[in-house]
């Protein structure tokens, strides 16, 4: 039994969420080799091959990986599979947008983000918005799989010591090209390894507004996330979405701030270790879920919590706004 | 061109679902169903393809029991032309879904099939990547803003870090993500139209695909509950709890 996961990375660094699927691959009890496909990637293979736990790395060199495009990295990743029992990714958009297409490809089922393994080929998946945890076992030869990183400790990232050896594949499709990222740089941790996150919704009222969870965040070294109705409204850009169809995190402390508590909202944040709730609707459902709950109007709460945090020598950067 | 577009039924997203005390599954009984919200966008979407007459017809599949039937209606009264019903009692998995659209696909010859990015009862997140790898076309998945231009498409993509936007050719597979559109009300006198436009339908094996589930579904249990939580008077209670009980900010 041997594993491959497929490394997600921009070129210079290798993301950790990737870390996440090393510590599920481990857990099937095989070898674990990753695969790192780019551009001029060597960097990111040097660092794969210091994660701890990895016995081999694969690097594929070439412009068409560069991007990572699912049309051009699934047949290398079949290509390669030959050896393994397991394929997996953690499920990122990354992982989301490729693993489907490798399974396909190799004519077995994929298994969407499991939070569990019980054996090698038997899964736990939450499903209906995390209201459903199903145990499934794949019948296939082979399982592709992704990862919900919340489910899985990250692998330290130092202490192994694999080899790099060269791989190659058909290179470039020509079925898609990437033409720009319009990526956010906010400088503040992102959201799926924050230790705190603070969440803003439609109680929020505009973009301009969140400079108020901003303030609290950037006191507490947090990172900020929203509702669909907040992204929706045009607040803030759609990477802040928490939710059953957006990130999925479980931070220290999670704060929600003028969220209702749908289910949607609840799929992503409620495996959070500390949950709290400023709301001004004592009967919102998010209180059902909150370890603390207050109940104040955002507005005056938000402020009087930076002041409170300042004067009790709690704020790592006081912010100059 | 024409447009394909697939549509799930699922139980409808205000509905709070229970797990069986069997445990072989949801309760369904008497719960209200509708169209996947993202199969909604995807339906939307190609209307309004066909509204700025790049798309010359829009037809509307699913794949499931008799009652999907009402969904293909919904389908058909937001604007799709026809609809096609792969009638069949199997609970489909997205393989099995993936190889059902590809062999219409061969029939109908679409230039563009649109799908959501995700069915919200399983939460898979699959077809329209693994459609696009049997056809050996392009995908463009978490679709927010879609651009045709004669075999060309751009396309901005919902991801992780902000937005993507790749190129690809026709013909494609396009999976909706909230963002892309936001699907109209169904009139009335478009609700009565649809009841005149076409379904036909099939079954897996005159497509000569085999359904058969690749994975088991052993259990369905309901998740661990989160214990109820204490209101806090103010800012400062607040703070003090986070600090000293809760240890989690300090
Ligand atoms: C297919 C689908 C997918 C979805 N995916 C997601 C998802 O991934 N993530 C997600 O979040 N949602 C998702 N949703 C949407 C979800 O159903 C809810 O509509 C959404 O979460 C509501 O956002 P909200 O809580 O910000 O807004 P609302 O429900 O409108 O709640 C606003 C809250 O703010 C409070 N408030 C207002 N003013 C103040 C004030 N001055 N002070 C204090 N409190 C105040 C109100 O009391 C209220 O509770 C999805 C829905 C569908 C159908
Ligand atoms: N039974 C079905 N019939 C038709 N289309 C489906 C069916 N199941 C899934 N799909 C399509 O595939 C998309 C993604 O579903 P999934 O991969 O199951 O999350 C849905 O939004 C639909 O567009």
């Amino acid at each position: 039994m041997s594993a491959l996961v497929i490394a997600e990375h921009d070129n210079k660094s290798l993301k950790r969420a990737t870390l996440h699927a090393v510590t599920a691959a481990k857990a099937l009890g095989g070898e674990v080799d990753l695969l790192v496909a780019g551009a001029g990637a060597q960097g990111v293979a040097a660092q794969a091959a210091k994660v701890a736990g990895v016995r081999k790395v694969l690097h594929a060199d070439d412009p068409a990986y560069g991007h990572g495009l699912a049309e051009n990295m699934a047949p290398l990743a079949v290509g390669l599979a030959g050896g393994y029992t397991h394929l997996l990714a953690t499920a990122t958009t990354f992982g989301k947008n490729l693993m489907p297409r490798i399974a396909a490809l190799l004519d077995v089922a994929q298994i969407s983000e499991i939070s569990q393994i019980i054996s090698p080929d038997t899964f736990v998946r939450p499903t209906y918005a995390g209201n459903a945890m199903a145990t499934v076992q794949s019948l296939d030869a082979k399982r592709v799989i992704t990862v919900r990183a919340t489910a899985f400790e990250p692998a330290a990232a130092d202490g192994g010591n694999a080899t790099i050896e060269a791989a190659s594949g058909a290179g470039d499709k020509g079925l898609s090209r990437f033409v720009k990222a319009e990526l956010a740089n906010t400088g503040r941790p992102e959201l799926t390894s924050a230790r705190i996150i603070v969440s803003g919704g439609r109680g929020m009222q505009s973009g301009e507004n969140f400079k108020l969870i901003e303030a609290i965040a950037d006191r507490l070294g947090a990172g900020v996330g929203a509702s669909r109705a907040a992204v929706d409204a045009g607040f803030v850009p759609n990477d802040y979405q928490v939710g059953q169809t957006g990130k999925v995190v479980a931070p220290d402390l999670y704060v929600a701030v003028g969220i209702s508590g749908a289910i949607q909202h609840l799929a992503g944040m409620k495996d959070s270790k500390v949950i709290v709730a400023i709301n001004k609707d004592a009967e919102a459902p998010i209180f059902q879920v909150a370890d603390y709950g207050l109940v104040a109007d955002l507005f005056k709460a938000l402020p009087e919590l930076a002041a409170e945090l300042d004067k009790q020598g709690l704020s790592k950067n006081k912010p100059s706004s | 061109m024409k447009v394909l577009v697939a549509v799930k039924r699922t139980i409808d997203a205000n509905v709070k679902v229970r797990v069986k005390a069997d445990g072989t599954g949801v309760e369904t009984a008497n719960v209200k169903m509708a169209m996947n919200p993202f199969c909604e966008i995807a339906i939307e979407e190609a209307v309004r393809l066909r509204e700025a007459n790049i798309a010359s017809e829009v037809i509307a599949v699913s794949a499931g029991p008799q009652a999907v039937q009402e969904t293909l209606r919904s389908a058909l009264a937001i604007g799709a032309d026809r609809a096609i019903h792969v009638v069949t009692d199997v609970a489909l998995q997205p393989l099995a879904i993936a190889k059902l659209l590809r062999a219409i696909a061969a029939k109908e010859q679409p230039k563009l099939i649109i799908l959501g990015k995700q069915a919200i009862d399983d939460d898979n997140n699959q077809t329209g990547q693994m459609l696009a790898a049997l056809l050996d076309w392009p995908q463009a998945t978490f679709a927010s803003k879609l651009k045709i231009e004669g075999d060309d498409a751009e396309v901005t993509r919902e991801v992780d870090g902000g937005l993507e936007t790749i190129a690809i050719k026709l013909p494609a597979i396009v999976t909706t993500d909230l963002r892309l559109n936001e699907p109209r009300y169904a009139s009335l006198p478009n609700i009565m139209k649809a009841k005149k436009k076409t379904i036909d339908t099939l079954k897996p094996e005159d497509l000569g695909v085999d359904v058969t589930p690749r994975l088991n579904v052993l259990k369905v249990e309901e998740p661990a509950r989160r214990k109820g939580g204490v209101k806090v008077a103010d800012v400062a209670e607040l703070v003090s709890k986070l600090r000293s009980e809760a240890k989690v900010i300090g």
